[in-house]
């Protein structure tokens, strides 16, 4: 009889705690809240959120999803929005979410203080959202791997065509990694969409694996599970800080690259909160904490110190990136089915 | 009128008219006087929420019975009473919106935005749930099942919960299968997705080319449902049927993997397995086998879910296989069989609701798992990771999320009809109240071989990816640094003592405490409601129960992913809103695991004789005294399996709960999967080890609150040990 009764018992408990869970959670906050979604890493986000508390006693919420996941959580809560900010994260579905009105206009007093493509971004989408750092894509390679391979050192997007890199190349799929998106539309503008589309076939061959997670390349090429990993160079050198034998490679025909983005969420319910943070989160102070927490983008306001660590973008040959046209959902739609058909279908 | 009843109206009537009919706005801080009175429907309708007003009707239609005891209809009035109560709530709650009238034909009518309301709060659940009470006793006074109260208030009241909290959201996600982008129905889109090459195309069998992903999905989850069976019973014979010396070790081994918290296992076997993994690297050195990539794709995912679920089919099998009831195999022996035709016509055919229960769990979880396809699959793709990155991924396509959704569904229902009609009418009843004292047959030789043939190199498999993961906790960086270190747990749990007591500083804790007070919380609920469950579906005879089964499996069935998008959009919004809080995570893992504690009530239940409820029954006991006293007691490891499998199930799962985590409860699990993400394997190893750790505490916890099930057996060997898990569906 007695453990039935401590099952019953126990029921009871939970029911009743369940329902005091319920009442919590619509339980009082502290004025000046913000609701915010980040979708860097989480030692970024978390200094980010102490540093804005401490700054102005608003008491931060910060959820970290991927940048991904923070689109598709925004459009399933459109009708009832719970964020204010949507703080990181790449470009695209920043862009996304401007052109399907998700997000809302701002105009910050911090804008004259930012790098041009912070402003183009801003300007692109109807001042909708804001570059808050930028990264080069390009890749890595793992040089025990060569040394061991006899593989010679690739310096270019060509080079990684080279027969001694079968299947010794990884890079994400773009169906489901921006990154892997941001290099499609790279090397269809350098190259023009035909010559482009043959230069993938050709890379198909070295591909070992399409990951599903833009980063997950770099863990590889430090892991040594493959050689070549094409990511966003900030992501390598987190690798090389952490002192795996990885070289980052900037290529030598130019190199397209992501704009990571801020944007304020329509219908937010502390919108005044938001845009403190928002203008706080453009000045210098606020984007020197990137680096700190081993994060190497670089920073849009022109006044951040750029980390020692961090790829410089006067280094890198930039391609001028259309971030209006390849961000429109329509074509995206049409290059990524024609990627699947042409590309990801090949025999290898 | 029976005093539940008259309780059960005047619930209804506080619910109404005292407590706050709308749940408080989260930055809103309610006084006591929110709580009663001032916010009831009551109020609201008196001072202009004219909408509330129509359902005080049904309220005083339940009074009619109480007030005139000699009337003869109570029951119709108390059923008319319930469906009109229920009816108005649901249209008034689904009519009138946040932002005014929810449907265009009533913006034209009335014009627009019209009154708005926010989400139910307490005193509209109590009243509903009331109402739906007085429904049901109105339908046992009008003689449904045999008019007993208690039955058809369970039936209805898992009715009302399943059409709420699986059917709803599901329908709501389901319907985008047949819009387009832009919302709009559209059947055409629907076809041309679901005939896609990439779903069913069958390239790989003329050429080199890849074959479909639904294809995929389902060679995968039969090489695992039939692997995981196999092994399960070896492991389960060897447990039950076997002198092997090292059992108890054989126990805690098969509880391992099912409480280790996703990825991990991929991980491990990418540090042992891949091509600078240490195996490959010690092969290299010692016998010059080339290193290559042969864990990413089709091999990797396999060994992992092998790993991953052979001990499910084990917990299967050694409830079944203890149930059997040793007569009859005496019976046999006696009648001259030999050990091996004993085992072959008597053993194995009473095995078969275990056979079919374990690989129909294997070929489910293999279908759902997600951690392990993310990590290992490579290029080898299948449907769960599938619909995830539809949804997440840079297309951004709903739609195609959902139609491949309704693939799985079809994929994992139809498992259930095939097992449904294997196991056909045949009765597997060997727990009777009659006497049983047998001892169980040792294993005829060829089988008792076989089985320490696959259980034990599988055995030393296992220990092996273990090592892996409890070296990965201490050591800086696996595969590249083995410095040991205390790094990663002082990150992740630091404690710090400062003037105000213990400051938890680790950046783990606060995703650590939500996911033990969720799980916790939800564990009990899921083992109850499940159970419940079980009993009428095997116990009771009434309309629809085949569509009642079904819908119980339905959350099943679904993957976590759409689970997770379908709680928001369908709890994001009045008249149910509670995305945000503990309680949409609470309910979400209750409605998925559910059909687990379901599972192994009816796999319990099947076994003992129907004759011990109908002794109580005869002997003048109520249903719920019946249910109480003699169907509980027999049911414990059913009990146990089901806490024990809900509460883990909250603490590892990862696909349902991404979109529906918050700053105030984030998940172990999301927070692990971010850990990886970033490249931080050690971190993730190591908060893994600790929860494993703390499902092991819960687990024997639980077993020790439950209690053993004593069968009044003898046993042929030693007691069974204390600390076993048993019967899992």
């Amino acid at each position: 009889m007695e453990p039935k009764k401590t099952f019953a018992a126990a029921t009871m408990l939970a029911g009743t705690m369940t329902a005091l869970s319920f009442m919590s959670a619509g339980a009082a906050q502290a004025q000046g809240a913000l609701v915010m979604y980040c979708a860097v890493q989480e030692e970024w986000c978390r200094a980010m959120t102490t540093a804005f508390e401490r700054e102005t006693g608003i008491k931060v919420s910060m959820t970290r999803k991927s940048s991904g996941e923070i689109y598709a959580q925004l459009k399933a809560e459109s009708q009832n929005p719970r964020a204010d900010i949507w703080w990181g994260g790449t470009g695209d579905p920043h862009m996304q979410a401007a052109e399907e009105g998700l997000t809302e206009e701002y105009k910050s007093p911090k804008m004259s203080e930012l790098q041009d493509w912070a402003v183009r971004q801003w300007e692109q989408s109807k001042q909708r959202t804001v570059g808050i750092y930028s990264g080069a894509l390009g890749f890595g390679y793992n040089t025990d791997q060569a040394k061991a391979n006899n593989i010679g050192e690739p310096k270019c997007w060509a080079d990684l065509l080279k027969a001694e890199l079968k299947d010794e190349v990884q890079v994400a799929d773009p169906n489901s990694s921006g990154t892997a998106y941001t290099l499609l539309a790279t090397i269809i503008q350098i190259m023009g969409e035909d010559k482009g589309f043959e230069y993938l076939k050709a890379l198909h061959k070295n591909v070992n694996q399409y990951t599903k997670s833009g980063a997950a390349p770099a863990k590889a090429t430090a892991l040594g599970e493959t050689t070549v990993g094409i990511t966003f160079l900030h992501d390598m050198v987190t690798m090389v800080v952490d002192k795996a034998p990885v070289k980052v490679v900037a290529p030598c025909e130019g190199t397209g690259y992501e704009i990571g983005s801020m944007s304020l969420i329509k219908g937010a319910k502390n919108m005044d909160s938001a845009k403190k943070f928002y203008d706080w989160a453009l000045t210098a102070d606020a984007q020197k904490l990137g680096a700190d927490a081993k994060s190497y983008q670089v920073p849009s306001n022109k006044n951040t110190p750029i980390p020692p660590q961090a790829p410089k973008l006067t280094d890198i040959k930039l391609i001028n990136f259309d971030f209006a046209k390849y961000g429109s959902s329509e074509e995206r739609r049409r290059l990524l089915s024609k990627w699947d058909n042409e590309v990801k279908n090949l025999p290898k | 009128m029976s005093r539940a009843t008259l309780g059960w109206i005047v619930l209804s009537w506080v619910g109404f008219a005292l407590l706050p009919w709308y749940g408080f706005e989260r930055s809103a801080s309610p006084t006591i006087a929110d709580y009663f009175v001032s916010g009831s429907a009551l109020v609201h309708g008196m001072r202009g929420a004219w909408w509330l007003l129509p359902i005080l009707v049904p309220l005083g239609m339940a009074l009619v019975p109480v007030l005139r005891p000699s009337h003869g209809q109570k029951g119709n009035w108390l059923v008319a009473s319930g469906l009109l109560g229920l009816a108005l709530i649901v249209l008034q709650g689904f009519a009138i919106g946040l932002n005014g009238w929810t449907l265009d034909i009533l913006r034209g009518l009335f014009g627009e935005p019209g009154p708005s309301q926010a989400g139910m709060g307490y005193g509209a659940a109590l009243t509903s749930a009331a109402l739906l009470i007085v429904l049901c006793h109105g339908l046992a006074a009008r003689g449904w099942c045999r008019g007993d109260a208690f039955i058809t208030s369970s039936i209805g009241a898992v009715v009302a919960l399943i059409i709420v909290f699986v059917f709803f959201p599901v329908s709501t996600i389901l319907a985008s299968a047949f819009a387009d982008n832009s919302g709009n129905f559209a059947p055409s889109e629907f076809i041309a997705k679901f005939m896609d090459r990439s779903i069913w195309g069958l390239d790989c069998l003329t050429s080199n080319l890849r074959c479909g992903v639904a294809w995929n999905t389902l060679f995968l989850g039969l090489l695992v449902a039939f692997g995981t069976t196999a092994l399960g019973l070896a492991f389960a014979l060897i447990a039950t049927r076997t002198e092997f010396r090292y059992k108890k070790l054989l126990r805690v081994m098969s509880v391992l993997p099912i409480i280790t918290p996703p990825f991990v296992i991929g991980l491990a076997l990418i540090l042992l397995f891949g091509r600078s993994g240490a195996l490959s690297n010690l092969l290299w050195e010692w016998f010059g086998v080339p290193r290559s990539r042969w864990i990413y794709g089709l091999p990797g995912v396999f060994i992992a879910q092998l790993l991953a679920f052979t001990p499910i089919a084990f917990l299967v099998f050694i409830g079944v296989v203890q149930g059997i009831s040793p007569t009859l195999e005496e019976a046999s022996q006696t009648l001259r069989a030999k050990s091996w035709t004993t085992f072959w016509t008597v053993t194995l055919p009473l095995m078969r609701p275990g056979l079919a229960n374990a690989f129909l769990l294997g070929f489910v979880e293999s279908l759902a798992d997600f951690g392990n396809p993310l990590v290992l699959a490579g290029n080898y793709e299948v449907l769960s990771t599938k619909i995830f990155f539809a949804v997440v991924g840079a297309q951004q396509d709903q739609g195609r999320a959902a139609v491949l959704s309704i693939i799985l569904l079809a994929f994992t229902l139809g498992a259930f009809w095939m097992q449904h009609t294997w196991l056909g009418k045949k009765v597997y009843t060997t727990v009777t109240g009659k006497g049983d004292a047998g001892i169980p047959l040792p294993l005829p030789q060829r089988v008792a071989l076989a089985s320490y043939f696959t259980a034990i190199p599988w055995a030393v498999f296992t220990l092996a990816v273990y090592a892996i993961i409890v070296v990965g906790a201490f050591v800086r960086s696996m595969g590249r640094d083995y410095t040991p270190t205390f790094e990663h747990f002082l990150t992740a749990f630091r404690v710090e003592r400062t003037e105000w007591g213990l400051h938890f500083s680790g950046s783990a804790w606060d995703s650590f405490f939500a996911t033990v007070k969720v799980a916790a919380l939800s564990a009990p609920l899921t083992a109850a409601i499940g159970l419940l469950t079980a009993y009428l579906l095997t116990r009771q005879r009434f309309a629809g129960q085949r569509s009642f089964e079904f819908g119980t499996l339905l959350s099943f069935a679904i993957p976590g992913t759409v689970v997770g998008v379908s709680y928001i959009l369908a709890f994001n919004v009045p008249p149910i809103e509670i995305t945000g809080t503990g309680f949409i995570l609470v309910m979400c893992f209750v409605f998925r695991n559910m059909p687990v504690g379901v599972r192994s009530g009816i796999a319990t239940l099947s076994q003992i004789d129907k004759s011990l409820d109908e002794a109580s029954l005869t002997l003048g006991a109520r249903s719920s005294t019946t249910m109480r006293r003699v169907v509980l007691p027999l049911l414990r490891p059913a009990i146990v399996a089901s806490l024990v499998y809900s509460f883990v199930r909250a603490m590892t799962a990862v696909s349902a709960v991404i979109f529906l985590v918050t700053a105030e409860y984030n998940m172990a699990t999301t927070y692990i999967v971010g850990r990886v993400e970033a490249g931080e394997f050690g971190l993730a190893i190591a908060y893994s080890t600790a929860l494993i750790l703390v499902m092991l505490l819960a687990i024997v916890a639980i077993q020790l609150m439950v209690g053993e099930r004593r069968l009044g057996r003898r046993s042929a060997s030693a007691a069974p040990s204390p600390v076993a898990v048993q019967a899992v569906p």
